[in-house]
């Protein structure tokens, strides 16, 4: 098994440089539409007083929870004992570490103050949500750091289930974590509710484990290496059931909130009357990011392309989803005085509109760059994906089943 | 050759030792100016507020607060938002409007069974337990002894957190550069501020601006005073009339409550 897998790094240097140069052009214009924003001001984005979380929020947040998702792999391999997994391990852990990565550098950069950053790691308030997430994001580098050194350190390969346990645990944890961001925002009638943690648990299974196969799929195509069937056609199973287990959340969270009176006016706003944001729901989240999918990765006669099709479906879906969240429920007016009608220069009782500007939007983007263009050096310089990931080299003592 | 060595051998001490001094006072001055901002600091944070009614550090016998009497506030005035911009130097920025920071703003209401219509202004509410200190990673949102809830600015991350977490919308980011500040009133591009009950007034034992004013020239719907001291005006007409705190629902305690709504 994972003992006969030879590692290797990417060989295709025409590829590497490509990807390398384009995401790192991505990431020069995020960091200059940081330096813009740190600048000029906010002033210079389409965020405001209303809206005070934009596409940056959007897309951090997005890569932060796939983060977690994407080390899935690992996971089963090394917590739920399938050893087919075994050898595609390093690859979730190191697509999980970039993918946190890629989020958190959006994050960072799009505070007001980003060059306090010392000030948020040595300043702590242990009742905020966000200052325990600074402890689940670094200590997340450290046990998957520790966990990918003991699975590629042959002689204490034996220690690298319980670190994939600790693993496990801590990424359940950090994406609680994330959920309850939301879920701790006791005054929006949209988040309030403590389904948003396992909620942004089963999102984080989807799209992990999709940016994962798009990963693996692009660099055992690119690099003509053998990817048996059978270990696709588990991921691509795995995949749908994630997308299917967050399509169940989603319905019991909206309608969870639909039977609430208190609530119903933000749900027809979300699911009826919102315009972009409803199309964002039912277009992106519900038809794009899970209806689409799963016919793509379940119906019969299942390819390649299709499930890589699949995979980016999900991952726009994904975006759409946390659009919905994050956007939709800072449109939606808080209610400060029910049974009224409010107006004020503060827009409220408003819903309130937003438009991305061209600086958050290279900033977001910029987040996928970062990502990209560390797993592409990662792969470039450390031996990290096997030479051969086919059925036979997978699972030798078992032979492939048929889907 | 041995007076080199001599020398060579008395050298590094004498070089030894100016090297000593030199560092010393690098490191003596890089420690004043290391040290010195955390001076002013801690006289900051221990705020000294000698209150209306006179004395000491900020201390929680005493509990700022407001009530707004919504039958003498006048839809259309502004008495005290202006007040407000003046007192803290808030100024409309050049980008659009929902980006400039409001401290304080009025709030037209009419309810929708009756058709009654009512104006307020809404600010910070000051709240006991307020979400915004909660949620504040760096603990740069806090609340003061008294009851004033305040920004740090030297730790606010400008993360906008707190933004989200309040139930009053009472909270701005300071979306661009800031020019012509008072002094009096530190605010910083980047950073998320609120209205500070204008504790700068407050710690000299004057009233906040907002109040002042509309006991002036606008409708007389604002009291300011101590909530606990049983003799303050504030605290005799919370308890003499009915009065109610916004989202009270919500358990928050807020420092300002609301007559007539």
């Amino acid at each position: 098994m994972a003992a006969h897998i030879a590692y290797r790094q990417l060989g295709n240097r025409s590829a590497f440089w490509l990807l390398f140069l384009v995401s790192a052009l991505f990431v020069a214009a995020g960091l200059a539409a940081h330096l813009s924003m740190e600048h000029h001001g906010h002033v210079i984005t389409g965020m405001d007083n209303r809206i005070v979380w934009g596409l940056p929020h959007v897309f951090a947040v997005f890569l932060i929870v796939a983060a977690s998702g994407a080390l899935n792999v690992a996971s089963t391999a090394s917590v739920f004992g399938k050893t087919i997994y075994k050898p595609l391990a390093p690859l979730s852990g190191l697509v999980s570490l970039c993918l946190l990565a890629g989020g958190l550098a959006v994050l960072v950069l799009d505070l007001g103050r980003s060059d306090r950053m010392i000030v948020a790691a040595t300043q702590y308030n242990f009742k905020s949500i966000f200052a325990w997430n600074i402890f689940l994001y670094t200590g997340f580098y450290a046990v998957v750091g520790v966990y990918l050194w003991l699975m590629l350190e042959r002689r204490f390969n034996r220690y690298a289930q319980a670190a994939g346990i600790t693993a496990f645990i801590w990424r359940l944890v950090l994406t609680t974590g994330t959920g309850s961001i939301f879920g701790f925002l006791i005054a929006r009638e949209a988040y309030q509710s403590a389904i948003m943690a396992p909620m942004f648990i089963a999102y984080s299974l989807a799209y992990g484990t999709a940016i994962y196969l798009i990963v693996l799929l692009s660099a055992c195509a690119i690099e003509q290496r053998p990817l048996g069937d059978e270990v696709l056609r588990r991921l691509k199973n795995l995949t749908a059931t994630f997308v299917a287990a967050s399509l169940y959340f989603a319905a019991a969270h909206h309608l969870t909130n639909l039977y609430f009176t208190r609530n119903q006016a933000v749900e027809a706003f979300i699911l009826a009357d919102g315009g972009s944001i409803t199309q964002m729901f039912w277009l992106g989240q519900v038809l794009i990011g899970g209806a689409l999918p799963l016919i793509l990765l379940l119906a019969p006669g299942v390819t390649r392309v299709r499930i890589l099709v699949a995979c980016a479906a999900i991952v726009v879906g994904g975006l759409a989803q946390m659009y919905v969240t994050i956007i939709g429920g800072q449109s939606w007016p808080l209610d400060l005085f029910p049974g009224y009608t409010a107006s004020s220069s503060f827009a409220d009782g408003e819903i309130h509109g937003y438009t991305p500007g061209l600086w958050e939007v290279l900033l977001a983007v910029s987040g996928f760059a970062i990502a990209t263009i560390l797993v592409a050096v990662a792969l470039r310089v450390l031996r990290l994906l096997p030479e051969r990931l086919d059925d036979a080299s997978l699972e030798p003592a078992h032979p492939a089943q048929q889907a | 050759m041995s007076e080199r060595k001599q020398g060579q051998r008395d050298d590094p001490p004498d070089s030894g030792r100016r090297a000593f001094i030199g560092a010393g006072v690098g490191v003596t001055a890089a420690a004043t100016l290391a040290i010195a901002p955390g001076i002013r600091l801690i006289e900051i944070a221990q705020a000294h507020s000698s209150g209306i009614h006179g004395g000491g550090l900020a201390s929680s016998k005493q509990r700022w607060g407001l009530l707004v009497d919504t039958t003498r506030c006048k839809s259309g005035c502004q008495e005290c938002v202006s007040a407000c911009a003046r007192e803290n130097a808030i100024a409309p920025g050049s980008g659009r409007p929902s980006q400039n920071s409001q401290w304080l703003r009025k709030i037209e209401l009419k309810e929708q069974r009756t058709g009654r219509e009512l104006s307020l202004p809404m600010m910070c509410q000051h709240c006991a337990k307020p979400p915004c200190v909660d949620v504040c990673p760096t603990g740069a949102s806090m609340r003061r002894a008294d009851g004033i809830v305040l920004v740090d600015r030297h730790i606010c991350i400008g993360c906008r957190y707190c933004m989200m977490a309040c139930p009053y919308q009472a909270r701005s980011f300071v979306h661009e550069p800031l020019h012509d500040q008072n002094p009096q009133v530190p605010r910083g591009q980047g950073c998320v501020e609120a209205c500070t009950l204008c504790v700068h007034r407050v710690d000299k034992g004057l009233q906040p601006a907002c109040v002042e004013a509309c006991n002036k020239t606008g409708g007389g719907a604002m009291v300011f005073g101590d909530i606990k001291d049983p003799a303050s005006d504030i605290a005799k007409r919370i308890a003499a009339v009915a009065s109610s705190q916004v989202r009270a629902d919500l358990r928050l305690d807020p420092g300002v409550r609301y007559q007539g709504i």
